[in-house]
C-alpha cells in the first residue's frame, strides 16, 4: 500500500521543485559559475563583455588581488571591525539574557525592552550610516555639541580624522544595530531548554551565577555558534554603513572587503577580473566558515532516526521473505 | 531567615542596576531617531548652533523651509518610495509563494533526489548574494537587463533560507492525514497545496513576510550596481544620495530626508513588532 503511494505521487516532488530549480540556476548557479571564470580572464574596461581566459597564468588575477596592499588593508579593516563590534555585542546580549530569563527575579517590561533594543535593526542601514554621521558631525554635531557643552572636550572631536576613530564608529553603529538581534535569538535559545534541568540546578542548590554558566550556557552552545558563524559572514559582507559613513576609497579605516570589490569592478579601470577574483577568495573563506558550521550543529537526532528507518526496513524486508 | 533577607536585597540591587541599564539601553535606541525627527523641524542655523535641544522657534515653517530646499535638488523620495515599494511586495509574494511550493515537495513527497536537493538548499543557504555580484552583473549587462526593477525581484523565487525555514515549519505542524483526505476527496495536488496547504502556513508566512520585505526594503549593495538611470533608484539609493556633496550644510534637509525613508519603516514595527521579535525567535536554529 505505502509503496503504491510512492509511484503515484513522487513526480510531484520534482513538478513542485522546478520554479525554485530554475530560478536558483539561472539566478545564483549561473553567476556563481561566471564570477569564477571571470576570476581567470582579462575582463576589463566598462563596456568589455568578450572574455579571454588567461591560459598561460591562470591565477594572475589572484595573485593580483592576495598582493594587493589595498587588499590586505580591506581584508584587515573588515575583519577588525567585526571582531570590535561582535565581542561587546555578545557579552551584551549574553548578559541581557541573563537577565530576561532569570527564573528567579522576572524583569517587568520586557516586552517593550525587547522591542526597543531590536528596532534598530529593521531601520535601513544607509539610513542610519547617513543619520550617525550628521550625529558624529564634526564640529557642530549633536555628540560634539553635547561634549563640548559637559566641558569633556575643547573643539569637539573629529571622528572621521583617524582610521581608528573611523573603525571605532562603525564598530559601533554595527553593534547598536545587532545586540538586540543577538539578545533575542539567545533568549528563544534558553526557552527552548528543558525546565526540569533547572529545576534539577535549584534542589541541588546552585546560585544564579552558577546556573547560568554552568547549565544555561553550555545548553545555548549551538545557537551561540550559529550567531558567531551568520555574524562572521554578515560582517565579511560589510557594506552600506562603512561605504556610506566613511565614503572614502582607501586612506581611512573604513575600507573593507566589498568596497574593494565594488571599486574595482565599477570604478578606475572596471576591471572585473580582479574584483572577481576578490569575490572568488570572499566565497571560499564563507564556504570553509559554513563548513565548520553546519559540521558543528549537524543534527545528531535525525541522523540517529535516518539509522533507526533503515534498520526497521530492512526488518521488515527480512519479514516478509518468510 | 537572615539568610533570606540578605538575598532579598541582594536582588533588589541587583534590580535597580538591571533597570537602569536597560532604560539607558532603551534611550540608545531611540535618541537618534529623536534627533532625527525633532531637527527635521529646526533650521539650519539652529541645528549648527546646537544640534542637540528639542527648541525650534518655528517648527511647522522650518519643515516646510526643509522640504523646499530638498525638493529643488535633485533627491527624489517619491520616485524611490514607489520603486522600493514595487521590489520589495513583488519580492515577498514570489519568495513566499514559491518557498512554500518548494517547502512542501521536500515535506510531502517521496522522490529520488529529495535528500539531495535538501542538502543543496542548506549548502547555498550561507552564501551571500553580494559575492557572485561581479558574475550577475556582466551576465544581465550582456543581455541589456541592467536597470530592469524585475532583476532584483526574479531570484526571490529561489530562496533557500526561507525554504528551510518552511520545511521546519511543515514538519513541525502539518500532519499528512489533512493531504490524504484532499486527496479522497477527488482534489488534485496543486489545487490541494493552494487551498489547503498554504492557507495552513499563515503563522509562518506572517512572520517571514516582514522579514522579506525588510530585507528587500533595506537593500542597498545589489540595487546601486544594477540601477544606474535616476527614474530606477531605489529608496536606499536615494538616501546614500543624501551624503553627496549638494546637501554638505543643508542640515535640516539631511535629517528631513532621512525621517522620511525611516517613517514608514518605523510605523510598520509599531504595528507588528511583536510578531517580529517573536518571528526572530522561531526562525532561529532548534538547539
Amino acid at each position: 500500500m505505502r509503496n503504491k503511494k510512492l509511484v503515484d505521487y513522487g513526480k510531484f516532488g520534482y513538478i513542485f521543485s522546478i520554479p525554485f530549480i530554475l530560478a536558483f540556476l539561472v539566478f545564483s548557479l549561473y553567476p556563481i559559475l561566471y564570477t569564477f571564470i571571470i576570476g581567470f580572464t582579462d575582463l576589463k574596461g566598462l563596456t568589455a563583455t568578450e572574455i579571454h581566459v588567461l591560459w598561460s597564468e591562470p591565477f594572475k588575477n589572484f595573485a593580483t588581488v592576495l598582493k594587493a596592499n589595498l587588499f590586505k588593508k580591506a581584508f584587515t579593516n573588515t575583519v577588525v571591525i567585526w571582531i570590535c563590534n561582535f565581542i561587546p555585542q555578545m557579552g551584551l546580549a549574553l548578559l541581557l539574557t541573563a537577565w530576561f530569563t532569570d527564573r528567579r527575579s522576572k524583569v517587568k517590561g520586557q516586552g517593550l525592552f525587547k522591542i526597543l533594543f531590536y528596532m534598530p535593526n529593521i531601520i535601513t542601514a544607509a539610513t542610519i550610516a547617513i543619520l550617525f554621521t550628521q550625529i558624529f558631525g564634526y564640529p557642530s554635531g549633536p555628540i560634539n555639541t553635547t561634549l563640548i557643552k559637559w566641558g569633556l572636550s575643547e573643539k569637539g572631536i573629529d571622528f572621521l580624522l583617524t582610521p581608528g576613530r573611523v573603525k571605532g564608529v562603525v564598530a559601533f553603529i554595527q553593534f547598536w544595530q545587532w545586540y538586540g538581534y543577538t539578545m533575542v535569538m539567545l533568549i528563544s535559545g534558553v526557552i527552548g531548554i528543558n525546565p526540569e534541568i533547572f529545576e534539577a540546578a535549584d534542589l541541588d542548590g546552585a546560585n544564579r551565577v552558577q546556573t547560568f554558566f554552568l547549565i544555561t550556557l553550555p545548553c545555548i552552545r549551538t545557537i551561540m555558534l550559529y550567531v558567531l558563524v551568520t555574524s562572521l559572514i554578515g560582517g565579511l559582507n560589510m557594506f552600506d554603513i562603512p561605504a556610506l559613513y566613511a565614503q572614502d576609497h582607501g586612506d581611512s579605516g573604513g575600507y573593507t572587503v566589498n568596497m574593494y570589490i565594488k571599486d574595482q569592478a565599477f570604478a578606475g579601470a572596471y576591471r572585473y577580473n580582479v574584483a572577481a577574483a576578490a569575490s572568488v577568495i570572499m566565497f571560499i573563506i564563507i564556504v570553509l566558515l559554513s563548513l565548520v558550521l553546519f559540521y558543528v550543529m549537524r543534527d545528531k537526532d535525525e541522523a540517529k532516526l535516518k539509522k533507526l528507518k533503515k534498520q526497521q526496513l530492512k526488518l521488515a524486508k527480512s519479514k516478509k521473505a518468510y | 531567615m537572615a539568610k533570606s533577607i540578605s538575598l532579598h536585597k541582594e536582588s533588589i540591587g541587583l534590580k535597580v542596576v538591571i533597570y537602569i541599564v536597560c532604560v539607558i539601553l532603551s534611550i540608545l535606541s531611540l535618541l537618534p531617531f529623536i534627533i532625527m525627527f525633532v531637527n527635521a523641524t529646526r533650521s539650519t542655523y539652529e541645528i549648527q548652533q546646537s544640534a542637540i535641544s528639542l527648541y525650534s522657534a518655528h517648527p511647522i515653517q522650518n519643515l516646510i523651509k526643509n522640504w523646499k530646499v530638498f525638493n529643488g535638488k535633485s533627491f527624489d523620495p517619491a520616485t524611490g518610495f514607489v520603486n522600493s515599494l514595487i521590489v520589495s511586495t513583488c519580492t515577498t509574494c514570489l519568495a513566499v509563494y514559491f518557498s512554500c511550493l518548494t517547502s512542501y515537495a521536500l515535506f510531502a513527497y517521496e522522490w529520488k533526489f529529495r535528500e539531495a536537493f535538501f542538502g543543496l538548499i542548506v549548502g547555498v543557504m550561507m552564501i551571500p548574494g553580494t559575492i557572485t555580484m561581479i558574475g550577475f552583473y556582466q551576465a544581465a549587462y550582456k543581455v541589456g537587463m541592467t536597470n530592469k526593477l524585475s532583476l532584483l525581484i526574479l531570484p526571490a523565487i529561489a530562496s533557500p533560507n526561507m525554504v528551510f525555514f518552511m520545511r521546519q515549519y511543515l514538519q513541525a505542524s502539518l500532519s499528512m492525514e489533512i493531504v490524504d483526505s484532499g486527496r479522497i476527496d477527488g482534489a488534485g495536488e496543486f489545487m490541494i497545496f493552494n487551498r489547503i496547504v498554504f492557507p495552513l502556513m499563515k503563522p509562518a508566512i506572517a512572520t517571514q513576510c516582514i522579514f522579506t520585505f525588510v530585507g528587500s526594503w533595506n537593500n542597498l549593495f545589489v540595487p546601486s550596481i544594477l540601477l544606474t538611470k535616476r527614474e530606477k533608484y531605489t529608496l536606499p539609493i536615494e538616501v546614500s544620495l543624501l551624503n553627496g556633496d549638494i546637501y554638505k550644510t543643508e542640515y535640516g534637509s539631511i535629517y528631513l530626508g532621512l525621517s522620511l525613508t525611516v517613517l514608514p519603516l518605523l510605523i510598520v514595527y509599531a504595528l507588528l513588532s511583536r510578531y517580529i521579535v517573536e518571528g526572530v525567535a522561531l526562525g532561529g536554529v532548534k538547539s
